[in-house]
């Protein structure tokens, strides 16, 4: 009797859930590391959305329809992120895919998002993601390439030709120094040092001495994250090397400036817009979503900005764009959507893609060249 | 020469490191033969506690004694899960610190956060020029503080009843509770003494590596080889195991490459435990496995 019954509301359920599901909503899927190594990305990441998702809902949703987030977390685990998209596509029937977060985890789950036909926008960094296109993979981050290019600019502009590089051995670090070293030729500029240093090492005296009494060096330049690069900029100081110090897009946060204390002072680094948003010039297009992000993330959840939410801020409304384009919710309608966006506003930047560009953000916009002076952010003019 | 100074002494710095965290190692298997592999999240416990109990406001002095406490009770919590467990060979023990290890993470993660945090060294921010390289006021703290912490268990284990009860038991459990030793509490001091120098450790460690909920995972696991290359069972030891640890590893990220740093600090690691089981000191009574 009661089995019967209890079938029977678990069938009702079903069907009214289904019904009101394929009625009422759009379900867009996204999968990000909230917890594990690759937290700070995901973490940021899946606040934005959830909080975003529930502003566009209580705003009346997307043409008259409310978005129904699907989210997943896989502790920065491709594994478990090519499950999670089989789920999304499979059994949550989602019509676009937000993340992953990391770069490992994209290239995991690109062919099968490509077997289905369901558009992705990846929130990871490494150029390997949209080169070679793929038809349904997009993403909007400023690549590590991006980086190298803005700092080598900056060096050709100071003539300061020789440069050593101290990188951290964790993907980041070791991403971002392939690509600054394949960029530096064409820029007339010479890796004269390459170190590299463990990700939780906690003294690099060592490399930086070898750094220091290498005499041919003008400048140094540490692409990492996390602990590593605020330790590299502690010893920097205390051995007294006098070469400019360049730091990465991967400490683009105040919490670099808080942990590095003083040392982090005439540190030059590249940033997302987002991080200085309040700094930028009125004239920039970027800097009313920017600083709108900015604060509206710090109201809900009473934290300094990370840049990385304003990857999955903009994976969101490129997608509600593109939606409200095509007026459709079907994925192929989105993909198209996604891929004849022009002159979208994003946290990131300005984004123009094109069917040969799936990143299509603009570098000037993308990244901008910063000073710490006073512990505090300065934008190089 | 100046140049090979200036690596030992980048070498003697990160060895102290390894030996403050190598230390807790030794005190719990000396009683218990059980390696913990909870040491390294000790470790961020009482870096991590000091760190909030400051930001909360408390003084200086007052977070660092509240942030040993909350540790040893972790350390006595831990003891607990052992005394309980109804496999008590020294391989399920041991699964069991690893599992107390990803809970305490887990934890750390809920409780405080997943940022990178750290504090003010207590002595200044100063440090020594000499010959062109440094040292700062910070790492001669924790070289100091790691040889009075050996010295007192040094003087701990021989000198006092408490001691000797401790090594009686680490010698033979069932000869030590027939001569009237509570071995129960004997563990449960070793495990919150060893959880006390761990949060030492870490409260020492945090200004200059700064710490995060996962911290631990690498300085236990460069602890770990510290003691192991000392010889598990001699606090001495761990010292030493960590100053070759360090002082090979800045040699050879100096003269050879920064690349192999860590592959060649490990395979000094596996060298020690093929050739010489009982540590630099050759001390193999202490197999126990």
């Amino acid at each position: 009797m009661f089995k019967n019954v209890g079938l029977k509301i678990l069938a009702f359920m079903f069907v009214s859930g289904f019904m009101l599901l394929s009625a009422g909503t759009i379900k867009i899927g996204a999968i990000v590391s909230a917890t594990g190594p690759a937290s700070f990305l995901g973490d940021p990441e899946l606040k934005t959305l959830q909080h975003y998702v529930k502003k566009i809902n209580d705003e009346g949703g997307v043409n008259g329809q409310k978005i129904e987030l699907v989210a997943y977390d896989t502790g920065a685990s491709p594994k478990k992120a090519v499950t999670f998209v089989k789920r999304l596509i499979n059994q949550d029937k989602v019509v676009a895919i937000i993340g992953p977060s990391t770069t490992g985890e994209t290239m995991a789950v690109i062919r099968f998002v490509q077997r289905a036909k369901i558009p992705l926008i990846s929130m990871a960094g490494a150029v390997v993601i949209i080169n070679p296109v793929k038809k349904y993979v997009f993403k909007m981050v400023a690549t590590d390439r991006m980086a190298c290019q803005r700092i080598m600019q900056d060096l050709k502009k100071r003539k300061l030709t020789n440069l050593a590089l101290i990188s951290g051995s964790g993907g980041f670090g070791k991403s971002m120094r392939k690509q600054c070293k394949s960029v530096a030729p064409s820029y007339g500029i010479d890796i004269v040092a390459d170190e590299t240093y463990g990700k939780k090492d906690s003294d690099m005296t060592t490399q930086l001495l070898k750094i220091k009494n290498n005499k041919k060096v003008q400048a140094v330049l540490n692409p990492g994250f996390g602990q590593g690069p605020a330790i590299v900029t502690k010893n920097y100081r205390q051995l007294k090397i006098k070469q400019p110090l360049y730091q990465s897009h991967g400490v683009a946060s105040k919490k670099f400036i808080e942990i590095a204390g003083k040392a982090a002072n005439g540190v030059r680094l590249v940033a997302p817009p987002v991080v200085v948003a309040d700094k930028l010039a009125d004239s920039n297009p970027v800097k009313k979503v920017a600083l709108a992000y900015k604060n509206e993330y710090e109201k809900a959840f009473h934290t300094q900005v990370a840049s990385f939410g304003g990857h999955a801020y903009d994976s969101l409304y490129a997608i509600v764009a593109a939606i409200k384009a095509e007026h459709s919710t079907n994925p192929q309608k989105i993909r198209d959507g996604i891929e004849n966006l022009k002159n979208f506003q994003g946290v990131d930047g300005v984004v123009n893609m094109s069917p040969t560009d799936h990143l299509g953000l603009d570098t000037k916009t993308g990244m901008v060249l910063l000073d710490i002076k006073n512990g505090d952010w300065s934008i190089v003019k | 020469m100046i140049e090979l100074f200036g690596f030992l002494l980048s070498g003697v710095t990160v060895g102290f490191i390894y030996a403050l965290v190598g230390i807790g190692f030794t005190v719990i298997y000396n009683s218990s033969g059980i390696i913990n592999f909870s040491q390294g999240e000790f470790v961020m416990a009482g870096g991590m506690s000091a760190v909030f109990l400051l930001k909360a406001g408390l003084p200086l002095g007052v977070s660092f004694i509240l942030a040993i406490l909350i540790t040893s009770m972790i350390g006595i919590v831990l003891y607990k899960l052992i005394s309980f467990s109804k496999d008590s060979s020294q391989i399920s023990l041991i699964i069991l610190t690893l599992g107390f290890a990803i809970f305490l993470r887990g934890l750390a993660e809920v409780v405080f956060d997943k940022e990178l945090h750290t504090m003010p060294s207590f002595i200044g921010d100063g440090s020594f020029d000499m010959y062109g390289t440094t040292l700062t006021y910070q790492s001669i703290v924790i070289m100091v503080v790691s040889i009075l912490i050996v010295t007192f268990l040094y003087f701990f284990f021989k000198k006092t009843k408490t001691g000797q009860a401790m090594m009686a038991a680490s010698i033979n459990v069932d000869a030590a509770r027939l001569m009237g030793i509570n071995i129960k509490k004997i563990l449960m001091i070793n495990f919150a003494l060893s959880a006390v120098i761990a949060s030492i450790g870490g409260i020492l460690l945090t200004p200059i590596t700064s710490t995060n909920y996962e911290v631990g995972i690498m300085l236990g696991l460069k602890g770990f080889a510290a003691a192991i290359i000392g010889g598990l069972s001699n606090p001495f030891g761990a010292v030493a195991g960590g100053l070759v640890l360090g002082i090979l590893e800045s040699l050879i990220a100096g003269y050879i490459s920064s690349e192999y740093k860590d592959a060649v600090a490990f395979v000094a690691l596996l060298a020690i435990l093929f050739f010489m089981p009982g540590g630099i000191f050759g001390n193999t009574k202490a197999q126990r496995v």
